[in-house]
Parts: C-alpha cells; sequence; structure tokens
C-alpha cells in the first residue's frame, strides 16, 4: 500500500465557499504561455492583424453571450451573470478597441501584443489605485484579454472534457472558464490567485462549489488526477491525502452536509442536562485556522489539536519556531478555555525520505505515534519544548498518543520534566498548571488503567483507534469495515471500565474520537459521565441539543439497560428506537 | 436632426458615490447600460478628468471609491430623462448598501 502512497501535503490559502470535497484534481490551462508576440516586419501585414483582432473580438462576444444564456439556464443563481456583461461591455469599449488598433498600427506588431499591451496600460492605470478591490477589478479586463487571445490563438471554445466531479486547479478563472468547465461537473476550486472578492469567489458561493483561493503555487504543485481534498471553511487543500486523512474528512464532509444554520442561534449555550449535570465541550482540530468555526460552532475549548500537519506540511522538519508559531494560536484564545495539544502521532514514513527505510507492512501496529518519539527523542524534544513554551499563553494540556503501558508514559514524563528543566533554568517563563495526559487507545491501556491513572491527569479516550485495535479491524480496509461498530458491547465495556476507573482515581475522562461527535450516542456518553467531549466543531451543535434536551438520570437509564444487552444489533436497535422517542424531531423514523 | 447632438439640451449634476464599494465593475456596468439607454451623450468628470459615460473602461480608470464626488454632464434631446434615470441610481447606491 505504501509503495505508491504519495506523500501528502497541505497549501492553505483563503477559504471564499466553505463546504468540503474529496475529489481529484484538473488542471486548467489556459495555455497562456503559448502566445507568440512578434512584430509585423511587413506594413501590409497590418490590416490582416486588424481583422484578426476585429475577428477574435466578435467571436469572444459571441461565446459570451452564449456562455451567459448556459450560465442563466444552470439556474445557480443570476448572480455571476453580471460579470461576463461587465466582459462583454469592456470588449465593446470604444477605448479598449482603439488602443489596441493603435497598438498594432503604430507599433507594428501583431494582433495578441497588441492586446497585451492594452491590457498592461490597464494594469499600471489600477495598480496606482489606492482602493484594493477597485484595483482588483483588472482582472475584469485580464479575462477580456485572455479570451481574445484565445480566439486569436484559434483554439476552439469547445467544452473541455475532463470527466466526473473534478475539482478545478487553476491559476486563476473567469465565470466564462467555469461554463466551459461544465461546472455540473465540478466539485471544488483551488486557485494561485484570489480573494474573498474575486469572480471565482462570487461563482463559487452562488453555486455552492466549495473553493480555496490565493493559494500562489497550486497549480505548479498539484498535477491532473492527483487525488485532493478541498476545506471551503478552513481555506486548505490537502494533496494526495492518506487514507486515514481522507477517512477523517470523509465524516468532515457528512457533518457538514448535515450540519444545519438553525442550531448554531443554541451552539453557544452550555451543555448542561436538564437536570443540571454538564459537559465540556471540546472541538478537534487540525489546522489553526479551524479555530473561529470551533468558537462559532460552540466549542469551550480545544479538546484535540492534531499536530501531524506541522510535520507533513513541509519539506524540511519544523523546527522549534515552526511549532511554537502554531501552538501560539490555539493556546489562550478568547472564547475558548483550553486547548490539548496532543504530540505527534504518524508513523516515521512521514519524516523519511528513505522509504525503505521506514517501510511496515502493518503501519498501524507499527513504529508510529509515541512509540516513534520516544525512538526520535530529539525530534520528540523539539516538539515539547514548543508545547511548554506555548504554555504561558493560557490553559494548556498535553497529551501522548497511543500509550500501551506504564513505560510508555513514564519515558514520555521523564522527557518532558527534563525539557521542562532546561527550559526554567534557562528562565523561561511556562505556564504553571500544564496538565499531562494520554489518549487511551490501545486496549492494553485500558487493562492497565489503573496503573496509568496514577501518571496522568486525565484520559482521553480515542475510539476510532480503540474500535479498531479492540475489534481488529482495519478501517480503511473496506471488506471490513462493517465490523467497525460503536456499540460493539466490547467497546463499551472498555469505555466505561476506563470512566470508573478515572474518576475512581480522581482525573478526568475525556472522550475525543468520532464517537464522541455522534449525536445518536449521546445520551450514552451522558449516561457513562464522560467530564468532556471532543468532537468535530460542525458535530458540535447537534449534540449540545441533544445534551440540552436530556437528563443525567434517564441517561444513566438508558446505559443500564445498554449494558445488559449482549449483541451490537440489540443495543443498536434499543438505542435507535429511545433515541427517536425521545428526540423524534432529530432521529426521523426514515432517517439515514 | 436625428443622430446629430441637440446642444441645447444640457443637464449637470453632482453627485456623491455613497455605496460601500464604490463605483467597481457592476455599478459601472450599470452606469453603462443607463447611457446607452438613451439618445444623449453622457460624460463622467471626477478631479478634472472627464469620461464618455458610454465607456466601461473609462469609468472605472476615473476611480471612484466611496465618498467620491462625481459630476454628471448630459447633452443630447433626453437629457432631462438621462439625468433623472442616473441621479436616481445613485440615490438607490446602485442597489447596494
Amino acid at each position: 500500500m505504501a509503495d505508491d502512497q504519495k506523500k501528502t501535503f497541505v497549501i492553505k490559502g483563503i477559504g471564499v465557499s466553505p463546504g468540503i470535497v474529496i475529489g481529484r484534481a484538473y488542471l486548467f490551462d489556459r495555455q497562456d504561455a503559448q502566445v507568440p508576440f512578434y512584430n509585423l516586419n511587413d506594413p501590409g501585414l497590418i490590416s490582416a492583424e486588424v481583422q484578426r483582432f476585429r475577428k477574435a473580438l466578435r467571436e469572444s462576444e459571441k461565446q459570451l453571450l452564449e456562455l451567459k444564456n448556459k450560465l442563466g439556464d444552470l439556474g445557480g443563481g443570476m448572480e455571476p451573470l453580471y460579470i461576463i456583461d461587465v466582459h462583454i461591455m469592456i470588449m465593446r469599449d470604444r477605448k479598449f478597441i482603439d488602443r489596441t488598433l493603435k497598438n498594432i498600427r503604430e507599433m507594428s506588431v501583431n494582433a495578441e501584443w497588441a492586446v497585451r499591451m492594452t491590457v498592461d496600460k490597464y494594469r499600471e492605470i489600477f495598480d496606482r489605485m489606492e482602493d484594493d478591490y477597485l484595483r482588483g477589478r483588472i482582472s475584469d479586463i485580464q479575462y477580456a484579454g485572455q479570451r481574445i487571445l484565445t480566439n486569436l490563438a484559434g483554439k476552439g471554445r469547445a467544452a473541455i472534457d475532463m470527466g466526473e466531479g473534478v475539482v478545478i486547479i487553476a491559476s486563476d478563472l473567469s465565470p466564462a472558464d467555469t461554463a466551459q468547465l461544465k461546472i455540473d461537473r465540478v466539485l471544488g476550486f483551488a486557485t494561485d490567485v484570489g480573494g474573498k472578492t474575486s469572480h471565482t469567489a462570487i461563482v463559487a458561493r452562488s453555486m455552492a462549489i466549495p473553493a480555496v483561493l490565493g493559494l500562489e503555487s497550486i497549480t505548479r504543485a498539484v498535477r491532473t488526477n492527483d487525488d485532493i481534498i478541498i476545506d471551503g471553511s478552513a481555506g486548505v487543500v490537502i494533496v494526495h491525502p492518506d487514507p486515514e486523512i481522507r477517512k477523517r474528512y470523509e465524516e468532515k464532509k457528512r457533518l457538514y452536509e448535515k450540519a444545519q444554520d438553525d442550531l448554531l442561534d443554541c451552539a453557544r449555550l452550555p451543555a448542561v442536562t436538564k437536570d443540571h449535570y454538564a459537559v465540556e465541550i471540546g472541538g478537534n482540530i487540525e489546522f489553526i485556522e479551524e479555530i473561529p468555526s470551533a468558537i462559532l460552532h460552540g466549542a469551550d475549548g480545544i479538546g484535540l489539536y492534531r499536530t501531524e500537519f506541522i510535520y507533513i506540511n513541509r519539506e524540511q522538519l519544523p523546527d522549534e519556531e515552526d511549532h511554537l508559531a502554531h501552538y501560539r494560536s490555539v493556546v489562550g484564545v478568547k472564547g475558548l478555555s483550553w486547548a490539548t495539544i496532543r504530540t505527534f502521532d504518524l508513523g516515521g514514513d512521514k519524516f523519511f525520505l528513505d522509504k525503505k527505510l521506514s517501510r511496515e507492512l502493518n503501519p498501524q501496529l507499527g513504529l508510529r505515534a509515541i512509540r516513534f518519539c520516544l525512538k526520535e527523542v530529539e525530534l520528540f524534544k523539539v516538539q515539547l519544548r514548543a508545547i511548554l513554551r506555548a504554555s504561558v499563553q493560557g490553559k494548556l494540556r498535553i497529551m501522548f498518543p497511543m500509550i500501551s503501558g506504564i513505560e510508555e508514559i513514564r519515558e514520555a514524563k521523564r522527557i518532558f520534566t527534563e525539557v521542562k528543566n532546561e527550559l526554567l533554568a534557562k528562565g523561561t517563563e511556562l505556564g504553571k498548571e500544564i496538565e499531562i495526559g494520554i489518549m487511551i487507545e490501545v486496549p492494553s491501556a485500558v487493562i492497565v488503567a489503573e496503573e496509568l491513572a496514577k501518571e496522568v491527569d486525565f484520559f482521553s479516550i480515542g475510539t476510532n483507534d480503540l474500535i479498531q485495535y479492540a475489534l481488529a479491524i482495519d478501517r480503511i480496509n473496506e471488506r471490513v469495515t462493517y465490523l467497525y461498530e460503536p456499540l460493539h458491547p466490547a467497546v463499551l465495556r472498555l469505555i466505561k471500565q476506563v470512566v470508573d476507573i478515572g474518576h475512581k482515581a480522581g482525573i478526568r475522562v475525556a472522550m475525543c474520537g468520532e464517537m464522541a461527535g455522534e449525536p445518536a450516542y449521546t445520551m450514552i456518553l451522558l449516561g457513562l459521565e464522560l467530564d468532556e467531549l471532543s468532537m468535530n466543531p460542525l458535530a458540535i451543535p447537534r449534540v449540545k441539543k441533544i445534551i440540552r434536551g436530556a437528563t443525567l438520570k434517564e441517561s444513566k437509564a438508558l446505559l443500564k439497560k445498554v449494558m445488559t444487552l449482549s449483541s451490537t444489533s440489540e443495543i443498536r436497535s434499543f438505542v435507535g428506537a429511545a433515541m427517536r422517542k425521545r428526540f423524534p424531531e432529530d432521529f426521523p423514523v426514515n432517517g439515514p | 436632426m436625428h443622430g446629430a447632438l441637440d446642444r441645447d439640451m444640457v443637464a449637470i449634476g453632482t453627485f456623491e458615490i455613497t455605496n460601500k464599494l464604490g463605483i467597481h465593475a457592476r455599478v459601472a456596468a450599470k452606469l453603462v447600460e443607463t447611457a446607452n439607454r438613451f439618445q444623449a451623450e453622457t460624460f463622467l468628470e471626477k478631479d478634472g478628468v472627464e469620461v464618455n459615460g458610454r465607456s466601461i473602461l473609462g469609468i472605472l480608470t476615473l476611480y471612484c471609491p466611496q465618498g467620491s464626488r462625481l459630476t454628471i454632464r448630459v447633452e443630447g434631446v433626453d437629457a432631462g430623462e438621462a439625468m433623472a434615470a442616473f441621479a436616481g441610481l445613485i440615490e438607490a447606491k446602485f442597489g447596494e448598501t
């Protein structure tokens, strides 16, 4: 599997149209670079060039009118149509035409060159404008010029065949380009230039197509047919996503599509049951760009900051300052009362260029996460130092992933203390109460939880991996995904054991896996008395709604009954029926 | 008198541009559309620079962000109606905020 797995990387831009797309890239190239420019040595050629220009102008105008009709027929909102009118007006503009003709006649250049000179002249004028928005309107003139150039080159306007469901990668796009691209087949846009007010953004929003612009180098970094994920909400593009990331984004996409704006109204209300039992709600994020969404959707804190993208988003290893820049954006954020930073949780293959060294037959069970960090102590220390330095900004929790036994947490803590003392000796100011916790995701950790609880301030149950390891399923393998079942009695018993042991030892127990964000399980999790549920921010409003509508008492009664059932199917149908009865609005009978 | 300008009919008005984005592409397009509806010739002037009201590029290069003062001069048989149309458009902030 790892053989043809290309390296995952991320490019950040400006999210201009929200939503998530998982698809394949199609590189849109207007073949700008191939435009010929030459001097007309023979004055007799001038009239021919003038004719070429006029013909290209007529064709361009005709095409735009057709495209306008086509866009209108798609019914994706009338908003972008005016832009095409603007382009038509530019092509009819006397000044524009006269200037270009003058260039051909007086400078003896070919029509292509003459058009480019006209556009450049306007660029000069627009560049002097102070107002960003008005200055940005040069793009309209460039679009018009580009279209004329395309017609001069004799390239038809045949719609480009790019296949079904693609993400368009381009330097920039005009609405006319967009129509040419068979917009009904476009899933998303990612472009080098542009911002919130550019035309691609307007088109994308009016067509409800996720888009990230201003990525600067996306056309150079991506090839047609590359796997690509676009998060138009966070402004992030992920290229060659590995299966785990892909899986996580499929979940985000599902949640995004289900998210309802009307739930946002109560998203910021506290997650307290009717009988006054309070649960802390965390947001799971992997990019600092997701923080505003976490706040908006009602997170009390960041319950899981995945730091992997700090590593896999670059050519070289991140240094301490790279780490610190990210952690400073997460810790002490206004509106969020804590941040839980999880240390590196991937395999070593993400580091080494020499794939042979790190190739593993079964990476999920391989040298990864804390195992890797304890082997590559210097790398680990860089991250720990940055986390410690960020702690001065606010409430910070550090969390070690994939702990399977007491030695690992002791060793991690030893290194942590060593780094901390080094910083203190240097006079670095650190936060006073940094809490240390572990992910509970390896079944052995559940079994020795009593011992582990003595070492840490909190547990956070990572249900995705716990289920995968406990039920022995490869989550990525489609043939066994049917076995992935959070309501398996073994899973529920494992979770209950962790909560009970944690609480007996007087430490916090959180859950940060996907299970925490599924409203159908919320009453069970309430009954388990988890202290914190951390989830994809988009999942928060629905989960909060259930918490606020339920009581701890009934949740405990539900859990009690569930724990007596011996099969997944019994539990599933019992919980399903109970939730439908209790929250008919949220769990319609014919629902998914 | 068809085709020739009727120099007798001239209307002049000065307006403040109050919509947030100023005269951007869509607004310029509306001005051009309006100018094209009338026989009269329209000229827009700001800070001593005058452009033809039928030229979208002329209008855009005039550079009118929010708060600009724009003088519109209309010459021709239907100058009065044309001016009323321009005044209405600017008054309504071009349908924007």
